[in-house]
Order: structure tokens, then sequence, then C-alpha cells
């Protein structure tokens, strides 16, 4: 595999995409045990990431993924824009300079990713956030040289399905302890769509 | 001024105007900026806004930040990281009582580290 601007670009048109398309159902879970604004947040982000790369000129992968952490810090509002943020930001750092990557590249910009989400949150895996489904990804690029897309699909659903179990630690749901059992993560079921998005321009053979 | 600026991150751009005249009706000469709220004044907190703030606050003395709930901690973070300042720093405080007493504390000319520990105790 090897994701160049335009995939990157693609990739992130397609997060869009769902975003947009389940924006009401984010709101419907960060309303059970949060503050009813995720899928609102996310989906002005992304729609504004979609408006920014679509109307400028990209030389490299890293350029993109810079603009696209920029706009989320900017433009999301609620704590899954400094999460995002943080995270695309440091996905630029890794791969800085570089006019396309390959699943080893793009594993280690989802690892200092992760390391950069986890930072700023404070949170681990088992809080119930979208570190959940962050490190799953991870290990998975790590265990392979080659990513199978369908494979980096089931990983994701299954690790934002785990959230639904779990009580959170972090986060706004956090107040509510033990009630916020039996409810998915917002921002895990929103991480599962940008990693499908991925899955989905990985089997169109980037 | 040459006092310890401070600024003021919550959730609602009410909620540190409030903050603001009680801590300016005790509190003249310190230099007190808001970042209440996102860019497009819905509930939430906005980097941009943060570094805004600490640019008007900003001078030798330094800069410190107070913060509510959730984003509002890792917004104010991303900020001292991507400042140009250096003398900027996070209080470990309550929002309405640690600014109150940093304002004072501010106020009588104490240094940015003199001024956080004072919050800090709050
Ligand atoms: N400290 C944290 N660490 C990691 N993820 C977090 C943290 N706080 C919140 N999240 C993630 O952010 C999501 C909520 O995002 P959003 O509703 O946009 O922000 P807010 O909680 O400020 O309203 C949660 O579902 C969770 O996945
Ligand atoms: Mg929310």
């Amino acid at each position: 595999m090897e994701l160049q601007v335009a995939d990157v670009i693609q990739w992130m048109e397609k997060s869009n995409d769902s975003i947009q398309a389940n924006k009401d159902y984010l709101s419907s879970l960060d309303r059970a045990i949060g503050d009813g604004d995720h899928g609102i947040n996310m989906a002005r982000g992304f729609q504004e990431v979609v408006s920014k790369l679509t109307t400028s000129d990209y030389q490299t992968v890293s350029d993109v993924l810079k603009d696209v952490s920029m706009t989320l810090l900017s433009k999301v509002g609620g704590a899954s824009g400094p999460l995002f943020g943080t995270a695309f930001l440091k996905m630029s750092t890794t791969v800085k300079g570089m006019e396309k990557v390959d699943a080893n590249q793009l594993g280690e910009a989802f690892q200092e990713a992760l390391n950069g989400i986890k930072l700023r949150g404070k949170a681990n895996k088992g809080d119930k956030t979208l570190v959940d489904v962050w490190e799953p990804v991870v290990e998975f690029f790590k265990s392979s040289d080659s990513i199978d897309a369908n494979a980096l699909a089931e990983v994701a659903k299954q690790a934002m399905e785990s959230t639904k179990e779990l009580e959170a630690r972090r986060g706004r749901a956090a107040y509510l302890k033990e009630r916020s059992i039996g409810h998915l993560d917002p921002g895990s079921v929103s991480s599962y769509y940008i990693f499908t998005a991925l899955s989905e321009v990985l089997q169109k053979g980037a | 001024m040459t006092n310890v600026g401070i600024v003021l991150i919550s959730h609602s751009a009410k909620v540190v105007e409030g903050i603001y005249d009680i801590i300016t009706q005790m509190v003249p000469n310190v230099k007190v900026e808001l970042a209440g709220g996102t860019d497009d004044g819905e509930i939430g907190t906005s980097v941009e806004k943060i570094l805004q703030a600490i640019d008007r606050t900003h001078h030798e003395k330094g800069v410190l930040l107070f913060y509510d709930i959730g984003s509002a901690l890792m917004n104010a973070e991303l900020a001292v990281e991507m400042t140009e300042h250096e003398n900027v720093a996070i209080a470990e405080a309550p929002l309405l009582e640690g600014a109150f007493v940093a304002a004072v504390e501010s106020g009588m000319g104490k240094t940015l580290e003199e001024v956080k520990e004072a919050a800090e105790s709050v």
C-alpha cells in the first residue's frame, strides 16, 4: 500500500461523508453520556477540513495532514478538537516532507498520533475514550507489513463496540461513573468512521 | 501594566465575563483577558481565542491561565505549546477562586511562580 496526497484527501472526504451522514447519531450517543454535541462538533470540523483540502494545492502528505490538524483544532470546539487535532499534527510531523507513505510509515504516524492523544487527554486504554479504538488500530498496523483493508475495518469495528461495556474514566462521561456503562463512546464511533474511510481508500488499491 | 497577566478560559463567554467583573472590581491594576466559548460563540473552548488572549495579556512578567472543564485544559496546554511567548503557565486551581486570588497577588507585584502557587493553594 502507498498513500499519496490524493489518497489522503479522499480519506478525509470519505471520513466527512460518514460523519455528516451520522451527525445526529453521534450527537445522540453524546447525549446519553455527555453534552450531546459530538456530531455537531465533528460535522463542523470535517466539513471545514474538506473545504480547506479541496481548495488548496499540496505537494506532500504531511502538508495535507497539517491542514487537517489546524482546521480541527480551530473548528471543532469540544474535547475532540484538541484530541483529533493533536493526532493529525503528530501524524504530519512523523511523515514530514513525504510525498507518499507506505504501511510502515503510516503505522509509525498512527503510533505517534496515539501517543499524542494519550498525552493530551491523559487517557489510557479501557478509559472509554477514542484511545480504545486508536490503540488496537496501532497494534494492528504494527503486527504486519502489508495491511489488509477488510481486517483494518474489522479491528476498528470491534474496538469501537468494545467501549459499550466500559465505565468511563476520562472525558465528560467519567462524571457519570457506572451510569456510563451500556453506551458506546461517541469519540470511538467517529474514530471508527475515520478508520473505515481509510479502509475504503485502501480497498480501492491505494 | 507590569503585573502578571491572567487569562480566563471557560466553555461559556458569560462565565468568564462574570468572573472578570468580580475580579476587576477589587483588582483594577491587573490585566485580565477572556477566552470564553468557541469562535462562533457556542459552548466550548477555542485554542485560537486562548492564543489571542495570551497575546493581549502578555508582557515580561508572564501570564497565568485558568480553565474550567474538559477541553479547556487540553486547549490551554495546546496554547502554551503553540504560543511564541515563554513565560506562560497553567494554574491547577478552581477558575473563579483561583483567578481571584491570583489577581490579588499579581496586583501586589508578585512573580508568576508566586502568583501560581497562591492560586493553587486555594
Ligand atoms: N481526556 C480524554 N482523553 C481521550 N479522549 C477523550 C477525553 N475527553 C473526551 N474524549 C473523547 O472525546 C469525545 C467527546 O467529544 P466531544 O463531545 O466533541 O467533546 P466534549 O466532551 O468537550 O463535548 C468522547 O467520546 C471521547 O472519545
Ligand atoms: Mg460533547
